[in-house]
């Protein structure tokens, strides 16, 4: 990745294991992630592949048997050494995180006004007035229908698609420098789930926002984000921007996730699956943890993990044999059987 | 009509809801509203439609699991919602379902043999524990579980193997017809991507009939022959896969076509969307007259006298439900078909 690029949040050799009665669970394992100023990266991969995990390490959201490796550096502070009352200062200002399910962020008690406005008297020192009517304003930016009356109701007297809305609200008011979004409109039907999308999309360029995404749907992926984290066994496998991602990937198991997906504009009479299924992180297969679902393994897969390196400018993978070829910029071997197989 | 296996007529199921004072009126709940159709004999149809939209609660009208309060379902010429309980308990083994949250709708403490091998204990209780178990095993095979797990318990299964063990359950009667309700929501696209596959083998292998209830337009494009669109529970769109999905003909399912995601960057920026404002409305006080006058980009005053007739739409296979279908398909090819 170029030197130049000005990093927000930045995750260096960082690992999140559990220890259970079974063994320990290495559910994140040497990670590396950049993430800049303003820009919009998804975290994609399957159940368990760790991209949940990763983020409630960075914000210190870790159930008690987690132990965590690697540094965190958020504004140029280490997050990982903080105390937790300095880290509940970060949290909320400058950074803030919304969930799949709005209620865990919501006390189902409270009115929405009472819960927006001491975010802001809590974190910016906000008078109570003060902090109310920049809550009213909020929750009209991001388009709760009706406002005014919204604001003086309890979270379970909104739908679904609102409450998430007041969550959003919720974590914008302090004006935080990255919203980590954990999946956050699985739970919402389509039509839902492309108002909320377009509220990021809008919000986080409007406040100049840098937004992670994490979720599991490579088509909200397509329509929102610039950079894409693939995630693997706790690893990211591949990494780039998102057209590049999209069009070549660059390693079978992203090209491999992209073919079993069927698309909503297209006639088509089959999808290929993935054979298997993802491996288990107490004991994790040897050498690349994809080669026992990959059709391009070969004996050194099994052998020698691959590392995370750079295939071409602004994109990296972890292969050891990559279908672009670094130098060229072109496909590689894999590419062209890749293509015979289609 | 003769041909068809299944013949759904005017069906309506409506839940009586408890009052919120001993003096006030229970309200009423109208989850499917007056839902006509034909399928035929290995035809799948897909149904499709917003969370609350009535589609588990049609499939399992149609399958009586839940009561429907009117309308008639004619199995093979017969009509359903007469048979007495022992004619049911025979028709039964016809017809099948699958649900959504594989382990969830398994028992934890049945084995796999047990839960397989439930539906034909009921549907033909002379057999011996011997035969069943071979069937047991052979439903197996046909979903791909090895057999030696059939002693096992449901909660040793990933999500994709629960759902295996929820569709040998279905087909072990050797039903005509299943109700898929959201049979791979719960699952990652590639375990779906699984199922999805092996739902369709099985359908060609044993001359399955299938009702797919799903909420991914993708899935349903990928699995239906024809689709039904179900709003607030009325069937605002139906017909064949190909002209629903390339010329939709109610604005409903052109906004749902046009918020589903598509994952192909170019694509997604270009694409025109047409935005749906808020949520559906209650189904206990449904606006009057067209049900989707509330979020509908081109409503005008007379949608709201009348709920408007499912009508053919000219020069096409489907019907719609919109006073103005003809101005829906004109105004262009800019939605989900662009690349069909
Ligand atoms: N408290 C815990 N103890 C032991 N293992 C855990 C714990 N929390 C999570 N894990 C394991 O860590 C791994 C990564 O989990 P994580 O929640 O990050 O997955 P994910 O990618 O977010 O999946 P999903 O898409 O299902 O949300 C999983 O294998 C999970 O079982
Ligand atoms: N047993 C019941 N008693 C009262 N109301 C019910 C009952 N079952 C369903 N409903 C209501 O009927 C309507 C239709 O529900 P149904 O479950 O059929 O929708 P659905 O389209 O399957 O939704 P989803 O996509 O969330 O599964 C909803 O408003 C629901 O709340
Ligand atoms: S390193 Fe080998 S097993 Fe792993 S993805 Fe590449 S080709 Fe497949
Ligand atoms: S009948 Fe009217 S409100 Fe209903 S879909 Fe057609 S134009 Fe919209
Ligand atoms: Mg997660
Ligand atoms: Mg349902």
């Amino acid at each position: 990745m170029a030197d130049t690029r000005e990093t927000l949040l930045s995750l260096t050799d960082y690992s999140v294991a559990f220890d259970t009665p079974d063994g320990v669970v290495q559910a994140v394992s040497n990670l590396d992630l950049d993430i800049a100023p303003g820009e919009t990266v998804a975290v994609v991969g399957e159940s368990g592949s760790g991209k949940s995990q990763t983020f409630n390490g960075v914000f210190g959201l870790l159930a008690r048997n987690a132990r965590t490796g690697g540094a965190v550096n958020f504004l140029g502070r280490d997050l990982l050494s903080l105390s937790s009352k300095e880290l509940d200062k970060v949290r909320g200002r400058d950074m803030a995180m919304v969930f799949q399910d709005p209620m865990t962020a919501l006390n189902p008690a409270m009115k929405i006004k009472r819960q927006l406005a001491e975010t802001l008297e809590i974190h910016r020192g906000k008078s109570r007035r003060e902090a109310e009517r920049e809550a009213l304003q909020m929750l009209k930016q991001v388009g709760i229908p009706d406002a005014e009356r919204r604001i003086n109701q309890y979270p379970h007297e909104l739908s679904g698609g609102m409450r998430q809305r007041v969550v959003i609200a919720m974590a914008l008011l302090c004006q935080p420098k990255l919203i980590v979004a954990d999946e956050p409109t699985t739970a919402l039907d389509v039509t839902i789930q492309a108002q909320i999308l377009d509220l990021f999309r809008d919000l986080t360029q409007s406040f100049r926002t840098a937004l992670v995404l994490i979720t599991h749907d490579l088509g909200v992926v397509a329509g929102i984000a610039d950079r894409v984290a693939v995630m693997y066994a706790g690893r990211i496998v591949e990494e780039g921007k998102v057209d590049d991602l999209f069009s070549r990937p660059a390693m079978p198991y992203t090209a491999a996730l992209m073919r079993s997906i069927p698309r909503v504009d297209r006639e088509a009479e089959a999808v290929e699956p993935i054979p298997g299924r993802p491996p288990n992180l107490i004991h994790p297969p040897s050498g690349c943890p994809f080669h026992p679902r990959c059709r391009f393994a070969e004996e050194k897969c099994v052998r020698e993990r691959p590392p995370l390196g750079e295939v071409s400018a602004g994109r990296r993978a972890a292969c050891w044999f990559p279908f672009i070829d670094a130098e060229a910029g072109t496909g590689g071997e894999n590419a062209l059987a890749e293509t015979a197989n289609v | 009509m003769s041909e068809a296996l299944l013949s759904v007529q005017n069906l309506s199921t409506v839940f009586e809801l408890r009052a919120r004072s001993p003096f006030a009126k229970a309200p009423k709940l109208k989850a499917v509203s007056d839902v006509s159709f034909d399928l035929k004999e290995g035809e799948t149809l897909g149904i499709v439609g917003e969370s609350g939209c009535g589609k588990s609660t049609l499939g399992r009208s149609i399958l009586r699991l839940i009561e429907p309060t009117a309308g008639r379902v004619v199995w093979q010429g017969r009509e359903l919602t007469d048979l007495s309980a022992e004619e049911m308990r025979k028709a039964r083994r016809d017809l099948s379902i699958i649900f959504q949250d594989p382990i969830a709708s398994l028992d934890p403490r049945m084995t796999v043999a047990d839960i397989i091998g439930e539906p034909l204990r009921v549907a033909e209780p002379s057999l011996d524990r011997k035969t069943r178990r071979q069937r047991v095993l052979k439903a197996m095979e046909e979903v791909g579980l090895a057999p030696e797990m059939i002693n096992r318990y449901p909660h040793e299964f990933s999500g994709g193997q629960a759902q295996r063990i929820g569709i040998a359950r279905a087909i072990i009667t050797e039903p005509k017809l299943i109700v898929c309700d959201e049979p791979v929501s719960a699952l990652d696209v590639s375990i779906q991507a699984q199922i999805i596959n092996l739902l369709r083998g099985l359908k060609e292998r044993l001359g399955l009939t299938l009702i797919f209830i799903s909420h991914d337009l993708s899935v349903v494009r990928l699995v239906s022959d024809r689709i039904l669109v179900l709003y607030l529970g009325r069937v605002v769109e139906i017909g064949p896969r190909g002209d629903v999905f390339a010329r939709p003909a109610h604005p409903y399912t052109r906004a749902l076509l046009s918020a589903a995601p598509i994952p192909d960057p170019d694509v997604a920026r270009s694409r025109k969307r047409i935005p749906l404002q808020g949520d559906p409305p209650s189904p206990i006080n449904p606006p009057s007259g067209c049900a989707f006058r509330t979020r509908c980009p081109i409503a005008r005053d007379v949608c709201a006298k009348e709920i408007p007739p499912l009508i053919p739409v000219e020069g096409g296979t489907h019907r719609s439900a919109c006073l103005f279908a003809e101005e829906v398909l004109r105004s262009g090819d800019d939605i989900a078909s662009a690349s069909v």
